[in-house]
């Protein structure tokens, strides 16, 4: 059972070079490592990390960050001598989520983990659409839940509502309408 | 991703563009398919959403923790106490909140009459987009009256329940409600076999559902699919097994697995988790414990929200909601409202695939593998 | 196993099932609204009302703004009453809640400190004006004690006994304070 610690060492210890820092209970890890250690935690045996749960957009006003949380599905399978199988436990077992964080600046660009993990398709979509993150090759980066051709990123903290809703207690007058 | 063209060298044909719109009775809501078509044969599928974006991720930024409780309610509008689970549980998560065991009790019989109410549905509306128009779906609705009627007389609301709290629920059950639990667990498994002796060897049924739509092992893991989805393609993951979220790893239960993943698959699996869901009701219901509903903090988080600040940090928590894995990411920054609040819901992601699936079919099977799917748009859209 | 069984199977359960809904209640479950109506439940929310103990003067509501700044969609608009001096009273002189932005969650019930706003029962609300029909001001909203006390008896009867237990520690203390 790994902790958090010796799995930055491990990677530390893999990819030459590259800084990793531990904050809080998630790995925040440079965005130009960030594709090959993707791969390397999705295909090596010891992790097998093949299941992306969750891609999150955040915005800090000063920079942007996106929030990976990570869970493994492919433990060693046991049959029991019933032929019942024994359940799926995950194999960094209490270490499930890995979160891990990537940080670039306000426009700035990103690696696309798609190729890696299809989960990530629509989720960076989204976080393209609401926080203006750009995946360097995404397949189909587009906007996905406003429409095309809505020019700003509703989440962004410096975001201004264009029409506003009317204010509580006071009424339009619109005719054929009491 | 294209579907290769039957070359046809004596008639000239051309592809078809077209518009299963947003207003559709069959899609489940307001959803939007773009499908190029060689004849009748599906080659494209483009799935366009966002009809019913209603930015609540936005408004929890401006919003107390409790205060978005209710909205959470409207993601999943089905299975609005599954909803308040997940969110509860992250909250908890990011503020170290103790639960009492009655509380815990209550919460998962509530988040296994939910399973039922959700899976009922499914299998009714499943049917009505096979054509059998509205019987399936009556005999479900009476059933499920009995499990929204038990909300209702609950907590004060049959699908907008706002029921859970911060650290156990928000009142205590009334003293009927062990009867009428125990009088659902002992009608529902004769409706189930009068349910499955209408539908299971129904041999239109079979014909229309078997090996169509099927998803392959290795891509649904890729795609990030869970639920119901996942494990009619034969993979046993159940968070409720692996994660152990709150009290569920008292109760016995199995968990069906399919073989093939195509349609009918993903029909009888929702048949037997039904079943199974009534074991763990069965179980809780003999033993839920005398006690607190709610524990002390959570009470004072609940009366006064305006000064219930979580520590600095973030939190995932996520729970086997019935459509699949439904997590809610909180970032917080210590005041009283969310930093960031990001809502993983299973509908949309478990739409990646709907393209590969439906590549070769008939557009009539493109409505019935999206009705197995089990989408909201509420969830879909947030 | 002939072919076309499965589909027999599945008629003769629809069969039962129409030919039994002529004679138990159980399948035939239509109630004929509006003559016939469902029993309320105790438990049931629809939108708001303020509650007054004796004269629809003495309202139990102190303008403490507590509900307006928890409400969700924030539908709720209060304005503090005050006398000719200017001097600010513990009673509302406008409370506004719009009807058509409250989504009846409940939030405002359990939040308020003095107890004096609860959820109703009454559902049958149609308007035909669609702005200004469905803003409730404070008179539309006031309703006795006995009403709450007739649709909500359990409630009814735990708020009043914490009233009188309140009622009963002042009267001791104003006692001891006087001797």
């Amino acid at each position: 059972m790994k902790s958090l610690e010796q799995i930055k060492e491990d990677l530390e210890r893999q990819f030459h070079g590259v800084g990793i820092t531990i904050e809080g209970s998630s790995l925040i890890i440079p965005k130009e490592k960030w594709l090959e250690i993707a791969r390397y935690l999705k295909d090596s045996p010891d992790y097998q990390f093949d299941f992306l749960s969750s891609v999150t957009g955040v915005d800090y006003v000063q920079h942007t960050e996106v929030a990976y949380h990570l869970y493994s599905m492919a433990p060693p399978i046991r049959q029991n001598a019933d032929g019942s199988v024994l359940w799926r436990k995950s194999a960094a077992d209490g270490l499930c989520p890995l979160t891990i964080k990537v940080r670039t600046e306000r426009d700035g660009h990103m690696p696309s983990v798609t190729p890696i993990w299809r989960s990530a398709e629509y989720q960076e979509r989204e976080a393209y659409d609401l926080v203006g993150i750009q995946f360097d090759g995404h397949p189909d980066l587009r906007r996905i839940l406003m429409w095309e051709g809505f020019q700003h990123h509703p989440l962004r903290k410096d975001y201004v509502q264009e029409d506003q809703d009317r204010e509580v207690g006071t009424f339009p007058k619109v005719p054929g309408f009491v | 991703m294209d579907y290769t063209l039957k070359e046809s060298p004596t008639l000239e044909t051309q592809m078809l563009e077209v518009n299963l719109g947003p207003q559709h009775p069959s899609t489940h809501g307001v959803f939007q398919m773009n499908v190029t078509l060689d004849g009748e044969t599906i080659t494209r599928l483009k799935p366009v959403m966002g009809y019913l974006h209603r930015n609540h991720e936005k408004l929890a930024e401006n919003m107390t923790y409790l205060g978005s409780m209710p909205f959470t309610d409207r993601l999943d509008y089905i299975c609005s106490m599954t909803n308040n689970f997940a969110y509860a549980l992250a909250v908890e998560k990011l503020a170290n909140l103790e639960v009492p065991e009655r509380a815990q009790y209550i919460r998962v019989i509530m988040a296994e009459l939910t399973r039922l109410v959700n899976h009922i549905l499914l299998v009714g509306f499943l049917l009505n987009d096979l054509g059998a128009f509205f019987t399936p779906v009556l005999y479900a609705f009476r059933e499920r009256e009995k499990i929204l009627d038990l909300f209702e007389a609950i907590s004060g609301s049959r699908m907008m329940c706002n029921y859970f709290r911060f650290g156990g629920v928000k009142v205590d059950v009334t003293s009927d409600f062990i009867p009428r639990v125990r009088q659902i667990i002992n009608n529902f498994p004769k409706f189930l076999d009068e349910l499955e002796t209408l539908l299971s060897e129904n041999e239109i049924l079979m014909a229309r559902c078997q090996n169509v739509g099927i998803l392959p092992e290795e891509l649904a893991i890729n795609a990030g699919i869970t639920g119901p989805m996942l494990r009619a393609s034969g993979v046993p993951y159940d968070i409720r097994k692996v994660d152990g979220y709150s009290i569920y790893n008292r109760f016995k239960f199995r968990v069906p697995i399919g073989e093939t993943g195509d349609v009918y698959d993903r029909y009888y699996i929702r048949i037997l988790e039904m079943r199974e869901s009534l074991k763990i009701l069965d179980q809780a219901i003999k033993e839920l414990p005398d006690g607190e509903f709610i524990s002390k903090a959570g009470a004072l988080g609940a009366r006064s929200p305006r000064n219930f600040k979580a520590p600095k940090g973030d939190a995932y928590g996520r729970i086997e909601a019935p459509k699949g894995e439904l997590g809610f990411y909180l970032v917080s920054d210590g005041t009283i409202k969310p930093y960031r609040y990001h809502v993983r819901s299973p509908s949309f992601i478990n739409l990646t695939v709907l393209e590969d699936m439906c590549l070769g079919q008939k557009v009539a099977d493109a409505i019935i593998i999206l009705g197995s799917i089990d989408i909201v748009l509420g969830e879909v859209d947030r | 196993m002939i072919f076309g069984l499965g589909v027999l199977k599945g008629m003769m359960v629809t069969l039962k099932n129409f030919v039994l809904s002529y004679f138990t209640k159980e399948r035939l479950t239509t109630v004929q609204y509006p003559e016939e109506r469902i029993p309320e439940k105790e438990r049931f929310r629809n939108f708001p009302f303020l509650i007054y103990d004796e004269k629809p003067e003495d309202l139990r509501c102190v303008s403490c703004d507590i509900c307006a700044k928890e409400c969700p969609p924030k539908c709720i608009t209060i304005v503090r009453d005050s006398d000719e001096q200017g001097k600010p009273l513990k009673r509302p002189k406008v409370f506004d809640i719009d009807f058509s932005i409250c989504m009846n969650c409940g939030i405002c019930e359990e939040v308020c400190p003095f107890d004096a706003i609860f959820m109703d029962h009454e559902f049958e609300l149609a308007e035909y004006g669609r702005f200004e029909d469905l803003n409730y001001h404070k008179d539309d909203l006031l309703k006795s004690n006995e009403y709450f006390a007739k649709i909500r008896p359990q409630d009814a009867a735990r708020i009043d006994a914490k009233l009188r237990e309140k009622a009963k520690l002042k009267e001791t203390e104003i006692r001891g304070h006087n001797t």
